[in-house]
């Protein structure tokens, strides 16, 4: 009886990270984390007029164990911040914050002693929310968008292998700093350049080809940046290099 | 009143002459740090006038002088210090008692139960730091107010007293066992300023984290630029951020 | 069979034909709280806050329970700690307004003309008397929006949950005004030292008369709604109670005054925009309750809608802002199609025509305007109590010290004076009826 006797017969086909996602962007439950006057803002948006339960998410939690968005609403003060770092690892992944207001994204007027300059320093925000408070429809409109955020997330090994991507791409960045630095010569302890400045290095001397190329870039004074690029690309292919055996140990 | 520090009200008649007179006349220009043109904040180009505050002449005008009577006749009454009031300021329609430290608890009793006066509320207890970088080596100490706003409601009378101490010893008695108000206000003024209220039943920081360094609100205590660690996140200093000049 | 000798009184089980069968019963009370006294032994010490939905704010409670009985409250305050106070010293005086607008957010109003009535009168100039007006009409819309927050949240925390819509349905009439008239929902320093930043257009006149037209009944549906029920009655009535010697002690001003028997409100008392020209009560109470509380802030609303319509009938043309153009702001603001902006023409004015009211305007914008020094102390009545700006001046362009007398902080002390003493559901209950907004509370 009811609505299943309507639904046609049949199977319904969807990737199963659609349908996680579909159902947590449907039920959001935000925790109450109101400190100004964005707080203010925000439960205007939760109240008649603008009536946030339409996107699922109207009962805000006050525990944050139960909530999975944190609405950071209003300036978070240097006292404050320990007591919303511990909220945020109270909450069950996955989870998200959405910062609420200059003051909460950046510090905004309030560029002082007391006031954090941004909560992006103590929990990674996933949208950033302007104006000073911003209106409920803009909250609103923020919420939407994380909705879109969430919508796109990817799951179980998908996610582990972004995850580990994610990583690996600041290991990357890591190495190219390390290399730039080894072959900037920057260290004290290596001894100076025997060349002089603007002759034509070994690694482009031992062939016609490259010789040529130095010697057209040099003519065009752009020795030096060919050089620099040249230098990158290899830098570049070391980083894809490194991911392909990495990959290749991953497999089997 | 009342232009910031002067060596009359900060040291009473020690301080020489000669001091006197050179504070008297002195300018300083600038603020914050930044003095000439060059930078778009205006700060380079203000100019701070020290006018020393002048005592009032009588007739001070309104209930002023009814109320000044009022309290002197009463302070004698409890045989307290002749020069307790040390400075009665009109300005702006609004008095300033200038008082001594030792005897503001004296003061402030007999302003609330002496039947003549009966300044039953305690409107606002503060600080403000009359700093002055340049300022001669004997008025620098006296550069922390406390600052009392008192309000009579059977009369309708408001009032300001004003104690000035030293940065290095700022002590000045507790005025909580007459206006149990004064509680969080002195708390808050001893965060913001350093002063300490001897006698307050539990003097903590108030505003700032308990561990916090420095009180905030001193005028040699930077804006911004305070470097805070939690959990692993560090905030950079702000300075490093944008620039203020 | 004989019987186990310590059977399982919640637990019996019998053998069927079936097989065995458990029979599961609840726990009896009565035997429970026989073993243990829980209401008299038990001494425990609940954090509650900050972050807590029901106490307004990021305010933390330490409450020392025996039983239910709470034996010692402390509060902790300073979480929302902004520093706006140091802030405003390196601002001009007209960029102060934008900060003391963000100090008590519910009553933005009150804290500009608070501060713009201490520049005045360092300055030794009144503001003209439209623009007192429209302070006063600003001010008494403000006052009604700040109790209707309050009768939401504290509705919605004794768990009148109905309350909560309706507050906030009533206040978006009243934020819909203010937009109108300032541009903005909140913080919208509006009110300027020497008058206001603009003059109200001409929609507001009719938009504020539909208000006052259905006000009435909503505040009506309010009584109507809370105060003949018995949930609302028994969890306000005698709860949180401080009388006046207590009120006067620790420096309690405002509707938790009024409620205790003393009918102190500077509106009258020390007049100020002109308050002495309008006709209305100070409303009181002698409960010295949560209760009395509520009865003066639905009482002080209706005031207020009256007040609202004097103001509109004493409307009269004329300038908003001093004419004394070394301290009036240079902008003559007009609303274009995207927003309130500077007015074309004076910016052709002073950008084709005269050289020097650009530089006047460079100057007064950049630099401001200079105030002689002194320092003054200037209270008002804000919808919590007094609310006093202490502003000392060194004779340049910026507050050589701002300090702000907020009455949230102030009041804040009693707390424990009401609630010590008092079960742990009545915390909730005192604690709202104070009315504390920590961004006053902190600054």
């Amino acid at each position: 009886m009811g609505l299943e006797e309507k639904v046609p017969t049949g199977i319904l086909l969807a990737s199963v990270e659609k349908l996680v996602n579909w159902s947590r962007t449907s039920s959001l439950w935000p925790a109450t984390f109101g400190l100004a006057c964005c707080a203010i803002e925000m439960m205007t948006t939760g109240a008649a007029r603008y009536d946030m339960g339409r996107f699922g998410m109207e009962v805000f939690r006050a525990s944050p164990r139960q909530a999975d968005l944190m609405i950071v609403a209003g300036r978070v003060s240097q006292k404050m911040a320990p007591v919303l770092r511990q909220i945020y690892d109270q909450m069950p992944e996955p989870k998200w914050v959405l910062s609420m207001g200059v003051c909460a994204s950046s510090g905004g007027m309030f560029n002082n002693y007391a006031i954090v300059q941004g909560v992006d320093h103590i929990v990674p925000v996933d949208i950033y929310l302007p104006g000073c408070p911003p209106r409920p429809e803009m909250l609103l409109d923020a919420i939407l968008r994380l909705h879109e955020k969430i919508k796109d997330e990817p799951l179980g090994a998908k996610r582990a292998s972004q995850k580990k991507l994610e990583l690996q791409k600041l290991e990357v960045q890591k190495l190219a700093v390390q290399k730039v630095e080894e072959h900037s010569g920057a260290t004290q302890d290596l001894p100076a350049p025997r060349l002089r400045p603007g002759v034509m290095p070994s690694s482009f001397r031992f062939n016609k080809a490259r010789r040529k190329s130095w010697e057209q870039a040099a003519e065009r004074g752009e020795a030096e940046q060919l050089r620099v690029r040249e230098h990158m690309e290899h830098l570049l292919s070391l980083n894809a290099q490194q991911r392909d055996t990495d990959q290749k140990e991953e497999r089997p | 009143m009342n232009a910031p520090p002067t060596p009359d009200i900060a040291a009473g008649s020690e301080v020489a002459p000669a001091s006197k007179a050179q504070h008297a006349e002195r300018v300083s220009t600038g603020m914050f740090g930044v003095s000439g043109t060059g930078d778009t904040s205006g700060f380079g180009g203000l100019v701070r006038r020290f006018v020393p505050v002048k005592s009032s002449p009588r007739p001070f005008g309104g209930y002023f002088d009814e109320l000044v009577d009022a309290l002197t006749t009463a302070l004698a009454e409890v045989g307290a210090v002749a020069d307790a009031i040390m400075r009665v300021v009109v300005d702006r329609c609004e008095l300033t008692l200038h008082i001594r430290p030792d005897v503001l608890l004296t003061v402030a009793g007999q302003l609330r139960d002496s039947p003549a006066l009966r300044f039953e509320l305690c409107s606002s207890v503060s600080g403000v730091d009359y700093f002055d970088p340049d300022a001669p080596q004997e008025i620098a100490p006296q550069r922390l107010h406390a600052v009392y706003h008192l309000m009579s409601m059977t009369y309708r009378r408001r009032l300001r007293l004003e104690v000035a101490v030293d940065a290095q010893h700022p002590r000045v008695p507790s005025v909580t066992s007459v206006y149990p108000t004064a509680d969080w206000q002195e708390r808050e003024a001893y965060d913001m300023f350093g002063i300490v209220f001897d006698g307050h039943p539990a003097l903590t920081r108030i505003l700032m984290p308990d561990d916090w360094d420095g009180h905030p609100q001193r005028k040699d205590y930077p804006l911004g630029g305070v470097p805070v660690e939690y959990k692993g996140a560090q905030i950079p200093p702000p300075d490093n951020r944008r620039a203020y000049r | 069979m004989t019987q186990p000798p310590n059977p399982d009184a919640y637990a019996t089980a019998r053998e069927t034909t079936q097989g065995r069968i458990y029979t599961l019963t609840g726990g009896d009370w009565d035997s429970l709280l026989a073993e243990t006294d829980p209401l008299s032994a038990e001494r425990l010490v609940v954090n509650m806050g900050p972050q807590h939905p029901s106490t307004h704010g990021v305010l933390r409670l330490v409450l020392e329970l025996q039983g239910e009985t709470v034996t010692q409250a402390r509060s902790v305050i300073g979480y929302l700690h902004t520093g706006i106070e140091k802030n405003a010293e390196y601002r001009t005086w007209t960029q102060g307004v934008t900060f003391v607008t963000r100090m008590d957010y519910l009553s933005p109003v009150f804290n500009e003309t608070g501060y713009c009535l201490a520049v005045e009168k360092l300055l030794g100039i009144s503001a003209p008397e439209r623009a007192q007006t429209i302070r006063v009409l600003l001010m008494e819309l403000n006052r009604i929006s700040s109790h209707l927050v309050w009768l939401a949240t504290a509705g919605m925390e004794l768990g009148a949950l109905s309350m909560m819509i309706y507050g906030f349905r009533e206040r978006e009439l009243i934020l819909d005004i203010f937009e109108l008239i300032t541009g903005l929902r909140m913080n919208m320093a509006y009110v300027r030292p020497g008058g206001v930043v603009a003059d109200l257009p001409p929609q507001a006149h009719a938009k504020i008369s539909e208000f006052l037209r259905v006000m009435p009944g909503h505040i009506k549906s309010y009584e109507d709604l809370l105060s003949g029920n018995p949930v609302w009655r028994a969890r306000t009535q005698g709860i949180g109670f401080l009388d006046l010697t207590g009120c006067m002690a620790l420096g309690i001003t405002g509707p938790v005054l009024r409620s205790a028997g003393l009918g102190w409100d500077l509106r009258k008392t020390e007049p100020y925009c002109g308050y002495e020209n309008y006709t209305f009560d100070v409303p009181t109470q002698t409960t010295g309750d949560v209760w009395g509380r509520y009865l003066v802030r639905l009482a002080e609303m209706r005031e207020s809608l009256t007040i609202v319509e004097q103001a509109l009938d004493n409307l009269r043309p004329g300038p908003v802002m001093v004419t004394d153009k070394k301290i009036a702001w240079p902008a003559q603001l007009a609303l274009g199609a995207d927003g309130l902006g500077n007015s074309l023409e004076h910016i052709r004015t002073i950008m084709g025509q005269s050289m020097e009211s650009l530089i006047h305007h460079f100057k007064l914008v950049t630099e401001g305007f200079r105030v002689p020094e002194g320092q003054v102390y200037v209270p008002i009545e804000s919808p919590r109590g007094e609310l006093g700006m202490h502003l000392v001046s060194s004779g340049g362009t910026r507050p050589y010290r701002l300090h702000v007398r907020e009455p949230s902080f102030v009041n804040l002390q009693a707390f424990p004076a009401m609630v010590e003493g008092a079960p742990i559901a009545d915390v909730i209950a005192a604690g709202a009826s104070l009315d504390p907004v920590m961004g006053g509370v902190d600054r």
